[in-house]
């Protein structure tokens, strides 16, 4: 019987944590949550997940940043709205969700080839190349830089969809391939700016 | 300075200029002894002081003292809100002998030290409005209140036990009462309950002595099946039409044999009985619950053969025989009453359940509302007490689910307050009859009456299981095989941690309270207000909420909040007290601010007439003039700035009384 | 009637059949469109996690080349739908978001002004082109087919912009106008896993499973989605869903069952781009198809 001596001290909660989730878009109403459990009731992944979306909810705005970041739940959200759609006290969950997780991306708070986060970066990578997103491609990239050999399994469903045409192997591109980078820039800028 | 109205005849202005510290609640932002010093120095003022509580014994004393000592005729008190002390500083004019009308009081906390932080410009501004003020009470003239006699009957709208309770009481000090109610008859929503929480008393035995004392007592004029259509007048002096719904009956006639009903030509019923919410089924003509008071019945037109073939056999007029009770031909008829003052206690509706799409309400068949389920378990209800399921069975697993259409920004954002009570009563009453299993699906367990949290320990002594998460769906789609056929509900057990799904035979949605849906309109008919939300506006939430703006109209129960029934008791009680202490105080006092119509100069234009929101104003083919009916009167002025020639003046608010204000306040030097 | 078109990167590729047939079916109706030029992936749900307010710029580039072009936009994979409506609402509730996107657009030379209109396609059939003329075009009619319409979670979640938002009917109504038959489908609006079935399989697998079990529960013989990934994880995960139940439907765009009705060669409506063939489900119905 392995025992664990689990209490939590004060010093243990980051503030800036709390001031960033309450401070996100999404997050100004995280404070009237009654911890009713509806979201968690009305979510179809919350079977899945370590920590329901209620409970990650509470911890998050106590400021529990390791327990939040490292969970589940935040790979396992779909963004799929269900919760905020029955959610009594109109909180933004969905949005706190996404800002978790990019979060989460960011702090490099996931498993090695772990494939969510992969996923992330080889779209936007693509998205900065061509300006849109070849899914044949995409899912190749990701596949090879998470577990490879999974893609065998997936080779009839590839020749299902080359045979109907589906696949296209070219790559979409958008003309002003440049205006996307320097887009992209300027957002990266100005938030420079405003976080001065 | 002498008095430019009397062409100087009057005696000179006296002034006295009191400055409240009121704590540190004006001191704190203004500085009172700047501003005493500053109003002793202006024109007129003989006297200024400052004193920490102004309104207290102590801070009167001097009012009254200077008064007498130094012959004081004008008084300036520089506190807080008129609204608030008002009446006590002019109190202390009376005490001191002279009218109490020569006051001004000058707010100088909600307008200067509530809502300023730098106290240099609160005490400029202080000092600006307390030489308006200075200026202005030398033209204050006395005044005298108008007495009007108070009628001491008492209407009273809705015959639920809020307006049951109300109506004895009155009725029993002697006073007569007319009680109104639209449902053919009495009893309101306790009528349809089994048991109430916690003692679980016979809500039948414990409503219906107090129904058939309304029914019986000689003086309350018992109108069921009635509406009020129109009100008209003031405080003490109402006018009020009732409209009376033809029940096709003769009440004076009819003895409830039920004969009728008996004899009708449909042998069984076919029309939805809305006293069991359509769970049974009632004919034509019908008495609406075995208890109604008045006990006789009524007919249905839209369901009626006679209303629309007028080829009926009428067996019912034939059964009703010599009596003749029954009259086709009634029409809606009308009464005027005139009464003192006016108690509503129209009460509530439950929240529509279909609303919450995902519970599944009409959808499935055995998802009930608690009333719904109220009626199956009482003993004259549509199954004779038997918890059944839609197909007749027994059900062995039931869940309640809490806060539907409450506590939800979806929905109804407050609390309903007496859901979980109710919930947990039903949970008892079910468990008892029927053994089956009960769950409970709650967020939290609102239990803080006398008598409720040991009512609550009680039934976690009975094994009711209890989850805490809000429900998130009731479905039947069956993922294990333990689920099929069974409604499957959906929630995370948040205590647990985890999400749960429970099969049960029987889903009870334990509906919130609602505002009645002409709450609206009907608040219009008496010209109070409503909240946000739609309940009837209290005039103070904590210190006066059975009163309303409007004087003489009282509210009570539930109509002006979500309570249970030893609340709405006691509300019924305090308006009944109210409305008691204005008919014995026989008069009103009516402030004097009211207009009035100077002969000479008014040229008979009439466009007054019109203007006037309260009809006060009359024209007089005499004279060819205007005259404001002072008791009407609410002093809103829109008459005096409408007049063209400038004929209308008003008590308190003449054009050179506020011109010399507004100079006041613009000559800063 | 002119609308600017957005097909969104899937519309290219795994979807195409949701374009053929859009198109096919507005020719039908006379409704032009011109595609948006040099538009750009919209981001979706995968960009708005790896950096939100990129995402903004990127959506708000499409929108602003859009009400410079002058019409409604037309948005019919579902996810572009909800990222350019969400964009618009957000650069208006928080003002800095508006600064950066307005920054951002500067700094390529494009107006700031993104108020452009985004539809979507039922929006379209039923408000702008409506259900008499769509009941006009019908040449062989669906004769009752039993459609599950399945409407995903992103086209009124969380903006019911044309439709209610627990219990949408817009698809239902324009089928029935075709003369299908709507099957009672609960889970019309339950997530389908979106891109989950690729990360975490097993979890996919689960959701999609469920969405197929509860359409053969209450007798469907055609899924009908909006969205092109709701589409391909429905359509390309039905064998590996498949275990006690079989399940084999044709998993359709509704644009290709309007297209049936319409009478589109079904060839010109992508319906050679489906693993499961829907001929003999028509055939068993008796319907007519080009």
């Amino acid at each position: 019987m392995e025992l664990q001596r689990v209490v939590k001290f004060e010093a243990e909660r980051d503030p800036e944590f709390v001031r960033w989730i309450t401070q996100t878009v999404g997050g100004e109403r995280i404070r009237h949550c009654l911890q009713c459990g509806l979201c968690s009731g009305s979510c179809p992944l919350s079977l899945y997940m370590d920590y329901t979306p209620r409970r990650l909810m509470h911890l998050s705005r106590e400021g529990f940043k390791e327990e939040v970041l490292s969970s589940y739940t935040i790979w396992l959200c779909t963004c799929c709205y269900a919760c905020m759609v029955e959610c009594p006290k109109k909180i933004n969950i969905t949005h706190m969700m996404y800002a978790l997780k990019t979060r989460a991306i960011r702090e490099h708070f996931y498993p090695k080839r772990f494939a969510i986060p992969v996923l992330a970066r080889e779209f936007s990578r693509m998205i900065r190349g061509s300006g849109r997103i070849t899914e044949s491609r995409l899912v190749m990239r990701v596949f090879f830089k998470t577990a490879a050999w999974r893609l065998l399994g997936f080779s009839k469903l590839g020749l299902q969809l080359m045979r109907t045409g589906r696949m296209r192997l070219g790559r979409e591109k958008v003309e002003h391939r440049a205006d996307i980078v320097t887009l992209l820039n300027a957002v990266d800028e100005m938030k420079k700016e405003l976080a001065r | 300075m002498p008095d430019a109205r009397n062409g100087g005849s009057a005696p000179a202005a006296k002034i006295g200029v009191y400055v409240c510290h009121c704590g540190t609640n004006i001191a704190g932002t203004v500085d009172v002894r700047a501003l005493t010093e500053y109003a002793a120095g202006l024109p007129d003022v003989a006297v200024a002081r400052e004193y920490r509580y102004m309104c207290s014994d102590p801070g009167q004393e001097l009012i009254r003292r200077d008064i007498k000592d130094c012959g004081l005729n004008r008084i300036v008190v520089a506190s807080c809100s008129p609204l608030m002390h008002e009446p006590t500083f002019r109190g202390a004019l009376i005490q001191a002998g002279i009218n109490p009308f020569l006051l001004q009081m000058v707010n100088i906390r909600e307008h200067v030290s509530w809502v300023h932080t730098s106290k240099q410009e609160a005490t400029t501004k202080a000092k600006d409005l307390v030489r308006a003020a200075v200026r202005r009470v030398r033209l204050h003239q006395p005044l005298e209140k108008r007495r009007v006699e108070i009628n001491p009957s008492v209407l009273v709208v809705g015959g639920g036990i809020a307006g049951i309770h109300a109506a004895l009481n009155i009725a029993n000090s002697g006073k007569h009462v007319y009680l109104v109610e639209r449902q053919p008859t009495i009893g309101g929503h306790m009528a349809y309950f089994d048991k109430t929480f916690p003692t679980l008393d016979c809500a039948a035995c414990i409503l219906t002595p107090k129904m058939t004392a309304v029914g019986s007592h000689r003086n309350i004029t018992l109108w069921t099946y009635a509406e009020v259509a129109a009100v008209e007048g003031y405080v003490g002096n109402y006018k009020v039409k009732v409209r009376h719904k033809p029940r096709y009956i003769l009440d004076d006639l009819c003895i409830g044999c039920q004969e009728c009903v008996e004899a009708c030509i449909y042998k069984e019923g076919r029309w939805a009985d809305e006293f069991n919410f359509g769970l049974s089924k009632r004919k034509p003509i019908y008495l609406p619950f075995p208890q109604a008071v008045p006990q006789k019945v009524l007919i249905d037109p839209e369901a009626c053969i006679e209303f629309k073939s007028h080829k009926c056999k009428k067996t019912c007029v034939e059964a009703c025989g010599e009596r003749k009770a029954i009259d086709f031909n009634q029409r809606e008829s009308f009464d005027e009453i005139e009464v003192g003052s006016i108690i509503i206690a129209t009460g509530f509706k439950t929240f529509d359940a279909s609303r919450n799409v995902y519970y599944g309400y009409g959808k499935y068949k055995n998802v009930y509302t608690s009333l719904e389920i109220e009626r199956l378990i009482n003993a004259s209800g549509p199954t004779g007490g038997e918890i059944v399921l839609s197909d007749g069975g027994k059900p062995k697993m039931v869940g309640i689910v809490h806060c539907v259409g409450s506590r939800d920004h979806n929905t109804n954002r407050w609390c309903s307050k007496v859901c979980c009570m109710y919930s947990l009563k039903l949970a008892h009453l079910i468990r008892e009859r029927t053994g089956a299993e009960v769950y409970n699906f709650y967020i939290d367990m609102r239990t803080p009456g006398k008598g409720y949290e040991e009512f609550y320990d009680r039934l976690l002594d009975e094994g009711v299981h209890f989850v805490r998460g809000r429900v998130a769906e009731v479905t039947d789609w069956p993922v294990h095989p333990s689920e099929k056929g069974k409604l499957i509900i959906r929630a995370e057990d948040t205590l647990a941690g985890f999400v749960r799904r429970i099969p049960v035979d029987m889903v009870v949605l334990s509906v919130g309270l609602e505002p009645q849906a002409d709450a609206r309109d009907v608040r219009r008919l008496f010209n109070i207000s409503c909240s946000e939300e739609g309940w009837f506006l209290e005039r103070h939430p904590k210190l006066a909420p059975v009163s309303t703006f409007t004087d003489g109209v009282f509210i009570a129960g539930a109509c002006q909040g979500p309570k249970d029934i030893p609340d709405s008791v006691a509300q019924a009680g305090a308006a009944a007290a109210e409305a008691m202490a204005l008919a014995d105080a026989k008069y009103v006092e009516l402030e004097p601010y009211t207009a009035h119509v100077i002969d000479e100069a008014c040229s008979g234009c009439k466009t007054c007439l019109t203007i006037c929101p309260y009809t006060a104003i009359s024209f007089v083919e005499e004279t060819k003039t205007a005259r404001v009916n002072e008791v009407l009167c609410k002093g809103c002025g829109t008459c005096v700035a409408t007049c063209p020639s400038a004929s209308i003046e008003q008590n308190m608010f003449e054009d050179q009384e506020i011109f010399e204000e507004v100079e006041g306040l613009l000559a800063y030097a | 009637m002119k609308y600017a078109y957005y097909p969104g990167c899937s519309l290219k590729g795994t979807g195409r059949a949701y374009e053929e047939s859009l198109l096919a079916v507005l020719r039908v109706l006379d409704v032009e469109v011109e595609e948006l030029r040099d538009w750009n992936c919209c981001g979706a749900t995968t960009y708005m996690s790896f950096d939100e307010l990129q995402s903004y710029a990127l959506a708000a580039r499409n929108l602003s080349m859009a009400k410079q072009a002058g019409h409604d936009l037309m948005a019919p994979c579902a996810a572009c739908y909800l990222v350019l409506n969400k964009t618009q609402y957000y650069v208006r509730d928080y003002s800095w978001i508006g600064a950066i996107v307005e920054h951002a657009l500067d700094a390529i030379d494009l107006p700031k002004d993104i108020s452009a209109k985004v539809r979507h396609p039922l929006d379209i059939l039923l408000n702008d082109v409506g259900l008499d003329s769509i009941r006009a075009k019908v040449v062989y009619p669906l004769r009752g087919l039993k459609v599950a319409p399945y409407y995903g979670c992103q086209l009124v979640r969380p903006y019911a912009l044309f439709d209610s938002q627990r219990n949408p009917t817009s698809m239902d109504r324009v089928l029935e106008a075709c003369g299908a038959q709507i099957v009672y489908y609960p889970v019309k609006t339950q997530c389908c896993g979106g891109s989950q079935k690729g990360t975490l399989p097993e979890v996919g697998l689960d959701l999609i499973r469920h969405l197929l079990a509860e359409a053969q529960r209450n007798g469907a013989e055609v899924i009908s989605t909006v969205c092109p990934l709701c589409q391909f994880n429905l359509e390309a995960f039905e064998e590996q869903a498949s275990n006690a139940h079989q399940f084999h439907f044709p998993v359709l765009y509704f644009t290709q069952l309007l297209a049936v009705a319409f009478g589109v060669p079904l060839t010109d409506a992508g319906f050679q781009r489906s693993f499961v063939s829907i001929k003999p489900i028509l055939a068993q119905r008796e319907i007519a198809y080009a």
